[in-house]
């Protein structure tokens, strides 16, 4: 367990190299090493899981070295090996692995592919360092550390406007919230005098009751910038301009769910205050629904995927603010899962569509990708939660959560599954069924001569290699499988909810439900996964035009994005060029020039000073006090 | 305070302006600069030598020199270097050999090198002064070599920058200059002794009233150079105009000593006024963080808007000394020497930028990332830095500073958060327009880093992630004094820290346990109530009941 530096040392050690030699080792090189890195990464990880499944106690800390200390105020650097940060940095090497080695295919000629990879692996190292950090502010390192690398990733393709445009805007938008982070923090420092997770825990009871719901509803506060919350959610639409890869690596699998770590991982204190737990299952239930809808309008096959990623994530926090904690890890784990398996088969079909990411201009994409359509249509299922495929059995967990906190709560979770079975039908058959619209009009229709049409210049939709196929079908086999992590027929086999239990406070006892309980939930989650879907498929396989059903309040995702660009960008941007144009020079510099005239209007020394004689008086001056200096220096006794 | 054989500090100072006289007398124009630059590096590595050497934990001015100057008036030759001052010379120290390396090129000639050597001298002579009277001096010293490198290597307004700016700082000069007379002349008449020394100045028992007159005097000088809002005007024009040099030494170096007159005489010399006043400094700390901030966002010109950021940085600064708490404290001395690096940084970026597209306009220039990876690698560094990213230096001075301000003053702490925010709208945005997008044709081809400029460039980067991850090394140096000085305002104002403090330390143990207990729900929302009485003592005399209210909060 000693080793447990190592798991954040080689992305490091990757990413340094690639600073140093990146433009060097040119490709494919550069994008082995840090897959490399990565993979090696996962190894110690498991092997420290070994190492702790025989350890006597359920928490081990490795320190590093003094971070901060001023003496009254210190912060070390250490390592926090506990089961949730066990499995959270398993799930999260083991992710970027195998989303290194797809981009290695998938980033191939383009012209910065050494700089990618140096992102990537700089990534994985502060998404270690967040969910390893044995204090908050270590965590907070590693927070900050995953939102510039977002930023360097969204912005990519910087020479696009909106690339560059989106990744100021997540940087920003979570900068706000991150003021939550930071503040959270400042009181913790205020009144527990250490930001080490152990000793949080064990002064939580003795706060009062205000500042513990402070303490959290801050923490959240920064969590809903980083998680897309509402109404903090536009940036991770505008996010998907960044390579496939990223999206599905850090605006799906891993970096988003950060805030769904902080919360749980501060579970203990949040376990205190109730009513604070209830403001996060009313954000997360909203956000669920809401994104959900504002899916079912999306033309651009990446959008609705990111609006699906938002409202799992609410999910997730209902999870958190029911005290279904393992829930919410479960439903992290599995959507990291599925999720990147929907990110990257859909980064196939970019790929294979030549970067044409309209849904509109697709369709019939089945014939052609025969693997990826397979893929996505298991990712669909995993994701609808339909019976045996993960998504059932972690959104389960979740609802039944939300079934014991309220029954409102759970009806809109129960609709919104369903929701979301339809908007991914929806993409799966705009995508991969009906009439090919990459066609040529003349041939329109004819789904036999789809191979006849491929070798036109333009459009030529094909399988990507074996090397980026092996990801995808790795990942699908996992989404397909990812519920045996936590199955509910017997305590034994809830593996999950057993192994994170010393790290999170207990669940409250509804969680316990009878078993007629869940299976009649279970059922009725089944019911509207698959009842979501067939609507879907009904609807969406035989054409693409049905404007009646795409609103144009859900497309522009309630508007709620615009509205912010208008209210706070736009009016801050007129504030600040009144304040520079008219406050500094009239109001502020014109005072000082108004006292100056009135100077120069009595001194006539200082008049002259103005006309031309500074600079020979500067001069003498200089001179005088150079002397005077030298003097006092030779008299001090050089 | 310890004295040594050999006097580093007399050397450190006097070896630059020497040299500096020396240089502007001899013609020798191609030299000039090896010779500067020569000069330069010695003070730099004795300096470096200094601070290997400097005892950590020990809290008092070390390597003093004393010597008598002008005996009847009590003048002294001497120098110290104690835990608030000792970066500060290393930042001098650091700083000027890399702008005459960087700005030493054919256009410059002895006279140029000569009053760069002369500015770092003073600066030196500033920082390490134990005498008021020299303090003084070096003080204004540095204000000629400024005017000269402005007025002669300047850009189209510079006579017109520089002019302000001469005036606006001997406008405050003046004040410090009366104040001084009078401080001394009060302490003559309670001890029948001239003396400049500072040590000694420190007891002079002052009337509150009187108090507040010298502190304000003082502060008029210091806050002018800073500078602090709302005395930042002659600031924004004077960076655009000054030449790389010259802005560099303005804010990076010159800016501290305002901070540093703050720290090092309003807050020994008048503890009381310091204390009842700093609301004040507070509230134009804050103003500054987020009014630089607002307004550095339209900036076009990539110089003024550095201008203000600095304007926004500096009131973090501001309030980490006014707040009156170690932590911040701390950090306010680390963000110091921090905004040396990060400024100096940017300047020279800024340089090599103007020097190969010809504009710093921030609307003309376009795609340098793609045309320049490495300068535009070093410059997303030094903005992340300057935004505080975890990691960097900014970071670590900026989270001391707030979380210190935010114990004792908490809605100060609050709204100053508000620039963490505007830092990264100002700072992203700017890259965005210059470094973003496609690169027009007039500067889609132009040079990366040279050689040169990545090795003088290098150690500020390597300074921006080492003090991000080992603060440690330096706040050891730093905290002794800084806990001794926050120690002497207490006393002034009759607040005692509790020694029973440090146990609440461990949480969980018996001790901390009962403190928890005694908050109550009220208490979160009271910025002014004694929140924290668990944790410092507020024990305060007499007829100070106002100070009860505020002494909770500090420490």
């Amino acid at each position: 367990m000693k080793l447990v530096f190592l798991i954040p040392a080689f992305p490091l050690l990757g990413a340094l190299s690639l600073i140093f030699f990146g433009r060097k080792l040119k490709e494919p090189l550069a994008g082995y090493i840090a897959t490399l890195a990565v993979g090696m990464s996962f190894v110690f990880s498991v092997v420290v899981w070994l190492a702790f499944l025989g350890y006597h106690s359920s928490v081990f800390v490795e320190h590093l070295f003094v971070w901060i200390n001023t003496g009254s105020f210190k912060v070390d650097a250490g390592l926090r090996v506990d089961p949730l940060s066990l499995t959270m940095v398993l799930f999260v090497t083991g992710v970027s692995t195998l989303i290194h080695f797809y981009s290695v295919e998938y980033m191939h000629k383009d012209i910065d592919f050494p700089k990618f990879f140096l992102y990537l692996n700089l990534f994985v190292t502060s998404m270690i360092i967040l969910v390893l950090g044995n204090n908050m502010l270590l965590t907070f390192v590693g927070w900050e550390g995953v939102g510039v690398c977002s930023y360097f990733l969204i912005s990519f393709w910087h020479e696009r406007p909106s690339a560059a445009s989106a990744g100021k805007k997540a940087m920003i938008v979570n900068r706000i919230a991150d003021v939550g982070f930071l503040l959270s923090m400042f009181l913790v420092i205020h009144y527990v005098h250490s930001l080490n997770y152990s000793a949080i825990f064990a002064a939580a009871p003795h706060l009062s009751k205000s500042v513990v719901a402070a303490i959290v509803m801050l923490a959240f506060v920064g969590a809903m910038g980083k998680s897309a919350q509402v109404p903090l959610y536009g940036w991770l639409a505008d996010a998907m301009e960044g390579p496939t890869p990223v999206s599905a690596l850090i605006h799906a699998a891993t970096m988003v769910t950060a805030g769904v770590y902080l919360m749980v991982r501060l579970s203990p204190v949040l376990a205190l205050s109730p009513d604070i737990a209830h403001v996060i299952t009313i954000i997360g239930i909203l956000t669920a629904f809401m994104a959900a809808m504002a899916a079912t309008a999306q033309d651009d096959i990446k959008k609705v995927l990111a609006y699906s990623t938002v409202s799992q994530l609410g999910y997730m926090f209902v999870g958190v603010g029911t005290g279904a904690y393992a829930a919410a890890i479960f439903l992290m784990v599995t959507h990291a899962f599925y999720k990147a398996l929907l990110f990257l088969s859909s980064g196939s079909v970019i790929h294979g569509m030549h970067d044409e990411q309209n849904l509109k201009k697709m369709g019939a994409l089945r014939i052609v990708m025969p693997i990826t359509a397979v893929a996505f249509f298991t990712g669909w299922m995993a994701i609808a939660g339909v019976p045996p495929f993960a998504g059932f059995w972690s959104k389960g967990d979740v609802l039944l959560g939300a079934f014991g906190e309220s029954w409102l709560v759970w009806i809109i979770g129960l609709a919104t599954a369903g929701v979301t079975s339809y908007y991914m039908g929806r993409e799966y058959c705009l995508a991969f069924l009906g009439k090919a619209r990459w066609m040529p009009a003349t041939v329109k229709g004819k789904k036999k001569s789809a191979k006849a049409v491929s070798h036109s210049p333009h459009i030529d939709p094909h399988e990507p290699s074996y090397k980026m196929m092996i990801p995808v079908v790795t990942l699908a086999v996992l989404a397909l499988l990812g519920g045996l992590l936590n199955l509910p027929f017997a305590s034994s086999l809830k593996f999950l909810d057993n192994f994170l239990k010393p790290a999170i406070a207990a669940s409250p006892s509804y969680l316990h439900s009878s078993a007629l309980t869940q299976i009649v939930l279970g059922s009725l989650d089944a019911i509207f996964a698959i009842g979501g879907g067939l609507i879907a498929y009904f609807i969406w396989s035989k054409t693409f035009e049905r404007p009646a059903l795409e609103f144009t309040l859900f497309k522009n995702a309630w508007y709620i994005d615009k509205t912010g660009d208008v209210a706070i960008a736009r009016s801050s941007t007129k504030l600040a060029e009144v304040t520079d144009g008219v406050i500094e020079p009239k109001v502020i510099d014109g005072a000082v020039v108004g006292v100056t005239k009135l100077v120069l209007a009595v001194g006539i020394l200082i008049r002259k000073l103005a006309s031309g004689f500074v600079r020979r008086e500067a001069l003498v001056i200089a001179g005088g006090l150079v002397i005077l200096i030298i003097i006092g220096g030779l008299r001090g006794g050089l | 305070m310890t004295q040594t054989s050999f006097p580093f500090l007399t050397v450190i100072v006097l070896l630059p302006i020497i040299g500096g006289v020396l240089l502007a007398f001899v013609p020798v124009d191609k030299l000039a600069k090896y010779l500067a630059l020569g000069v330069s590096v010695v003070s730099g590595v004795l300096a470096l030598i200094v601070m290997l050497l400097f005892k950590t934990g020990d809290a008092g001015y070390q390597f003093v020199t004393n010597h008598s100057w002008v005996s009847s008036l009590g003048i002294g030759w001497h120098f110290g270097v104690d835990g608030i001052s000792l970066f500060l010379m290393e930042m001098v120290a650091l700083i000027f050999p890399i702008i005459l390396i960087a700005t030493g090129d054919k256009t410059k000639n002895n006279t140029y090198s000569a009053w760069l050597l002369i500015l770092e001298g003073a600066c030196f002579g500033s920082f390490l002064s134990m005498d008021l009277f020299g303090f003084f001096l070096f003080f204004e010293l540095t204000l000629i070599p400024a005017y000269f490198l402005i007025i002669g290597w300047g850009g189209k307004e510079r006579s017109k920058a520089a002019l302000k700016f001469f005036l606006y700082t001997l406008f405050g000069s003046a004040f410090l200059f009366a104040a001084m007379v009078i401080l001394v002349v009060i302490h003559h008449s309670q001890t029948g002794v001239f003396t400049f020394d500072i040590t000694k100045l420190a007891h002079t028992k002052l009337s509150y009233a009187s108090q507040v007159l010298l502190f304000l005097g003082f502060s008029a000088a210091f806050v002018i150079k800073t500078p602090i809002f709302p005395f930042h005007t002659w600031s924004p024009k004077a960076y655009s105009e000054a030449p790389t040099s010259g802005s560099i030494s303005l804010a990076s170096i010159m800016a501290k000593l305002g901070t540093y007159g703050l720290l090092r005489f309003d807050l020994n010399f008048f503890p009381q006024a310091s204390y009842r006043l700093a609301p004040i400094l507070l509230t134009l700390g804050v103003i500054g963080i987020i009014y630089g901030a607002i307004v550095a966002a339209v900036q076009r010109d990539f110089k003024r808007l550095v201008a203000f950021s600095s304007l926004s940085h500096l009131g973090f600064v501001a309030i980490g000394i006014f707040a009156f708490s170690t932590i911040a404290m701390n950090g306010a001395i680390l963000q110091m020497f921090n905004h040396g690096i990060l400024t100096a940084a940017m300047f020279l970026i800024i340089g090599m930028i103007l020097e190969r597209t010809k504009t710093i306009d921030i609307s003309k220039l376009s795609g340098l990332q793609k045309a320049a990876p490495v300068l535009s690698g070093a410059m997303i560094v030094v903005i992340l830095a300057s935004l505080g990213l975890p990691g960097t230096n900014g970071f670590i001075g900026e989270f001391l500073i707030l979380s210190g301000t935010f114990i004792g003053h908490r809605w100060w702490a609050v709204v100053a958060l508000g620039g963490v925010i505007l830092s990264a709208v100002y700072l992203l945005w700017a890259y965005q327009r210059a470094f973003h997008r496609k690169a027009e044709e007039s500067h889609s081809v132009i040079k990366d880093m040279t050689m040169k400029e990545k090795l003088y460039i290098a150690p500020l980067i390597i300074l921006i992630f080492f003090i991000g991850i080992f603060p440690s090394t330096m706040l050891n140096k730093i905290s002794p004094s800084v806990n001794l000085l926050v120690h002497h305002v207490q006393q002034a104002n009759h607040i005692v820290k509790q020694p029973a403090y440090a146990a609440s330390y461990k949480s969980g143990s018996a001790a901390s346990k009962n403190k928890h207990s005694n908050l109550n729900a009220t208490e979160l929302y009271r910025p002014g109530a004694p929140t924290s009485r668990w944790l410092y003592a507020a024990k305060s005399t007499s007829n100070e009941t106002n100070l009860q209210m505020k002494t909770g909060s500090v420490k």
